[in-house]
This record gives structure tokens, sequence and C-alpha cells, in this order.
């Protein structure tokens, strides 16, 4: 009877492992409704400014006017998006092209070129780069950049060069370790074969390594990108705010995510100026989609060769 | 390996002293009191909050900021039990007045700042209107050197932004230039960008900026109390109707003779009890 019974009761690991697989199924559950319940509550928000405040939505795309919580001169309040999302795509594109020729030459010293030694203390500073809080980045940027742009270039020194400059510091580690990543990741029998058939070092770098890591590389900057579109803090410090289209890369402009943050705290639930801020958060989120999507697809191509 | 026993004990001991730690807040009966909104009060009240809990054990107050719209709107929800604001809940979108209680703590008065390079020391009212409206746009119009004038504004929605618009430009719209959401960003930009005004809480003003007094008229605690420097505004704690006991207790404690005389000077705010005019929310004066 014992030994039946000890045979027909669960043994101790088969509980461990039904408890361990409940505990993760809860936790999985949970960040699923999480995420769904952000995106819901987003979307709602965002599209309340088109469906409850009756804006049309190629307005808020294309015009240029931005001042949703007062009476513009027609009557009618201002919510025009364009100046930001323009604003918010220069910095973003101009930081990754400013980066991602220094994060490939980092990546290939330390994946190729460098010694142990070497290696290892470009990774510390990369590691401390990310580790440092946003808020220093923009109060460096306000109180050495800025001065900087201005007595070189003239203007203010708040815009879109200074906001790219800050974002080039803090986009490089991002780009950089996922550079390496990719770098390493090239079979060792590539790069041997290259060099055995006769190929410099600098050959089997350029045709060999670089070739067969360029969808990871690819994949390292759209990620720099998502981080640089998203950055808030201290871009706002440096980009100046004023929702003006950028006329050039020194005037002062606004992106997306400074003019969240500077305006919702001072505008109330449910209203078009709180509900206008929500739709620049939904074109965020939406950007966001684009980028993951964009990395899926490359990840996609990169695994069929 | 950790083994599951281990595991599981960890895990009921933080349940359990969770449980313990809610049960003793919640059993000694502590009145709890939150305060949002306007981070131009918030140092007043965070401190305010501070001295009283110190002589009243039976309350918890939480301060935080978030800006005057966020502090209504918390309110309006019955979120928080104050809701601070720099601007009339009569003035804010979207926000019902006629529910809530006008608890007035004190007055701020703001002035028009300057890079100390410019070399003007003084304005005509308006004067300073065409400067912000976009009309005047060198410093040589108004007796100053050959400089480009660039205006800092403060962001839309905010009270000061809104205290100065009501006195200053009169109806007009500001012209569309650089917008600062913290007074200590809009004071460092003025001190380091050549040419550049902007307008500050008077407690935020120090040498390295150079305040312009208006007509001749300095700005300082005196001219705002009997109202002949007419930029300046209150700071109110905006409460529900159905207000319970400590929290008015706290509110009276404010609006003492003893923290207004003290706390309200040191921060350099200006005491409601000087003021010899009042203001209603049309921005009249009432002798």
């Amino acid at each position: 009877m014992e030994i039946k019974k000890k045979l027909l009761m669960p043994s101790k690991e088969t509980r461990q492992d039904r408890l361990g697989k409940g505990i993760s199924y809860l936790s999985i559950g949970f960040i699923i409704l999480l995420v769904t319940l952000i995106l819901y509550f987003i979307i709602s928000k965002g599209l309340s400014t088109f469906t409850t405040n009756n804006i049309n939505i190629l307005d808020f795309l294309t015009k240029q006017d931005w001042s949703p919580s007062s009476i513009g001169k027609d009557g009618k309040p201002e919510v025009g998006a364009l100046p930001m999302i323009v604003t918010s795509f220069g910095v973003t594109i101009f930081s990754a092209l400013l980066a991602t020729p220094f994060a490939i030459a980092i990546g290939i010293y330390m994946s190729v070129i460098a010694p142990k030694r070497g290696r290892k203390f470009l990774q510390i500073i990369i590691e401390m780069l990310v580790g440092i809080p946003s808020v220093v980045y923009g109060f460096l940027g306000l109180t050495i950049i800025v001065p900087i742009v201005r007595n070189i270039f003239g203007g203010t020194g708040f815009g879109i060069l200074s906001a790219t400059l800050v974002l080039f510091v803090m986009v490089l580690p991002t780009i950089t370790s996922l550079t390496v990543d990719s770098l390493n990741a090239v079979p060792k029998y590539l790069s041997d074969a290259s060099l055995a058939l006769g190929a410099t070092r600098w050959q089997t770098i350029y045709k060999v390594i670089l070739r067969s890591a360029t969808p990871g590389i690819l994949t390292a900057i759209i990620f720099g990108m998502a981080r640089a579109f998203g950055e808030a803090l201290a871009v706002q410090m440096v980009i100046g705010n004023a929702t003006l289209m950028p006329k050039s890369l020194l005037t002062p402009s606004s992106t997306l995510t400074s003019q969240l943050t500077t305006g919702i705290g001072n505008t109330v639930m449910g209203t078009l100026g709180n509900n206008a801020l929500w739709s620049l958060a939904l074109v965020l989120l939406l950007m966001s989609l684009v980028f993951n999507i964009i990395v899926k697809m490359i990840g996609k191509r990169g695994n069929l060769k | 390996m950790l083994n599951l026993k281990k595991f599981i004990a960890i895990i009921s001991v933080f349940i359990i002293s969770g449980a313990l730690l809610t049960a003793c807040g919640s059993s000694s009966s502590k009145t709890k009191i939150t305060v949002v909104g306007s981070t131009a009060l918030q140092p007043l009240v965070e401190e305010t909050a501070n001295e009283y809990q110190e002589g009243n054990n039976n309350v918890s107050i939480t301060v935080q900021g978030g800006g005057s719209g966020t502090g209504l709107s918390q309110l309006q929800s019955k979120a928080v039990t104050i809701g601070n604001s720099d601007v009339f809940a009569e003035n804010q979108n979207g926000i019902d007045a006629k529910k809530m209680i006008d608890h007035k703590v004190a007055v701020v008065g703001m002035a028009p700042v300057l890079n100390k390079s410019i070399g003007v020391k003084n304005l005509s009212m308006s004067q300073l209107r065409a400067i912000f409206t976009g009309e005047i746009q060198n410093w040589k119009q108004v007796g100053g050197k050959n400089q480009k004038i660039e205006v800092i504004n403060r962001v839309k929605g905010s009270g000061t932004r809104a205290t100065f618009e009501d006195n200053v430009l009169k109806g007009k719209s500001a012209i569309k230039s650089q917008e600062q959401d913290s007074n200590g960003t809009v004071k460092r930009i003025v001190a380091s960008t050549p040419g550049a005004i902007s307008y500050l809480a008077f407690s935020f003003i120090d040498k390295t900026l150079q305040p312009v007094s208006i007509d001749n008229i300095q700005p300082n605690d005196k001219n705002v109390e009997d109202n002949s420097w007419k930029i300046w505004s209150y700071e109110h704690m905006y409460t529900n109707k159905d207000i319970n006991k400590e929290t008015k207790k706290f509110l009276e404690y404010v609006q003492s003779k003893n923290v207004q005389n003290s706390l309200v000077k040191k921060l350099g705010y200006i005491s409601i009890h000087n003021m010899k005019v009042t203001k209603d929310d049309k921005n009249k004066i009432i002798e």
C-alpha cells in the first residue's frame, strides 16, 4: 500500500515543477495585462483628441501652430504637431548618423584589434556611459555644449545641434555594445578562411566580418534611434522648447517628448490641452512600435543567410 | 541550490511583515493629508508640514509637486486632500471652482530679468509688452546695446506665465519662443545667454541676473504689498468643500501669523497679512 501510494502521488520534483510553472505563468500574465492596459490607456486617451474634441487628424499631423489649451486666431484651438514630429525625427536621425561611425570603429577595435586589456577598459567606459542618468547629460549639455555651440555657430545655442550632440553621447554606448555583440557573433572560421586565402587583416574586417555582421549592426542602430526618439529630460534641457518649425540646426525647437514633459503638469485631465499631449504620446508609442518591427524584420532577413 | 522550503520561507516572511506594517499604519489612526501641485509653492508647504508634524503626531502629511493643473485635477477627482495652485481655479480649464474652497497662503512677486550684459535696468510697461509680443527685437531700441533680444518664456499653462501675461500683455499673445518649465533652468539660461530676457519669482532672483524696474518702480516686497508693483499672484491651497478637521487645522497653521512671519518670509514669499490690496480671479484689484 505504502509503495503504491508513493508511486501514485506526485513526487517532490513534480510539485516543484508545477509551482515554478505556476509562478512563471502568473508573472507573464501580469506583464501581458500591464502592457495591454498601457496600450489601451494611451490609445484611448490619444484618440480622444480626434473623437471627443473633433480635431482633424490631418491638421494634427500637418499644421505648425501648437497651443491646444488656448484659443487661436480663427477661434479654434491650435493643435498642429508637425514641428515636434519633425524635430523628434531630426535629432534622432542626426544623432544616429553621428554615433554610428564611432560605434562601428569602437566595435571593430574591441572585437578584432584590441588586446584583452584594451577591450576591458573600453567595456568599463561604455558601461559607465550607460549608467549615467539622463538628467546629468542634460545638465552637462546645458552648461557645456550650449555655450560652445553658441560661441562657434552663433544663435542662442539651443536647438537641434545641441540636442544631437547630447544624444550622440547617450546613444553611443547602446549602438556600440550591440555592435560588439554582433561582431563577436561572426563565426571565427569565416575570418580564418579569409586570412588563409591571403587577405590582409583590413580586407578581412571590411569584406568579411563587417559584411556578415551587417544585420546586427543595423539592429544596433535602430535600437539607438529608439532610445534617442524616446529621450525626454536631457533633450528638453538643451533644445529650447519653442514650438516652432526648425529653420536650421541652431534655432530653438521642441521634440514630442520635451513638449509632453513640460506640458503635462499644467493641464487638467480630460481637457483638450491634456488630450492633445496624449496624442503626442500616441505618436511616440506608434513610432517605438515601428522601430521594433524594423528590428524584427532585419533579424529575419539576417537569419536567412 | 536554494531549496524550495527556504524560498517559501523568505516569501512568507516578506508577505507577513508587509501585512504587519500596513496593519501598524492603520491601527495608529493617523489622519493622512496629501498635498499635490504647484512646484512654486512646494518648498513652503514642505517646510511648514515638517514643522507642523513635529507638534502634531496624529497627522501625516505628504507633499508632492507636479504642477498647478495636476494639483487641481487631482483634487477634483478627490485623489488628494489639498491641491496647490498658482492660478485661480476659476481660470484653469476643465476645473469646477464652485466645488472648491480657496485658501490663499502666500503672495509671490515676479519681475522681468535680463542677462547682465545688456545694460538695461528700467523699461516702461509698453516697452516690456512690445518685447514679449515681438515688436521690439533689439536691445538698441530700448537703450541697451546692439544685441538681438532672446525671449525665454515659461511653458503654456504655468502659473508664473499666466500671472505675467495677465499683467503685462493685456490680452495680446506672446511671441513664439523658447519655453522652459522650471525656475532654476530659466535662471541659468538667462544668466548665460547674451540678450536673454525672462521673468522669475522674486525668490529666484540673485546677483547673476539683472532685475528690471518697470516705469521706475523697483520690484520688491514693499511695492507688491501696496500694488505699485503689479506683477504678483497668490499661492492657493485648494480643498474640496467637505474638508475634515485636521486639514482645516493644518491650513490655519499655514495662514497663522507665526508661519507667515517666519517661513513665508524666509523662503522668499510675501505674507498675505501684509497685503494692502486684494485681487480677484479676473485680476481686478480691490483696495
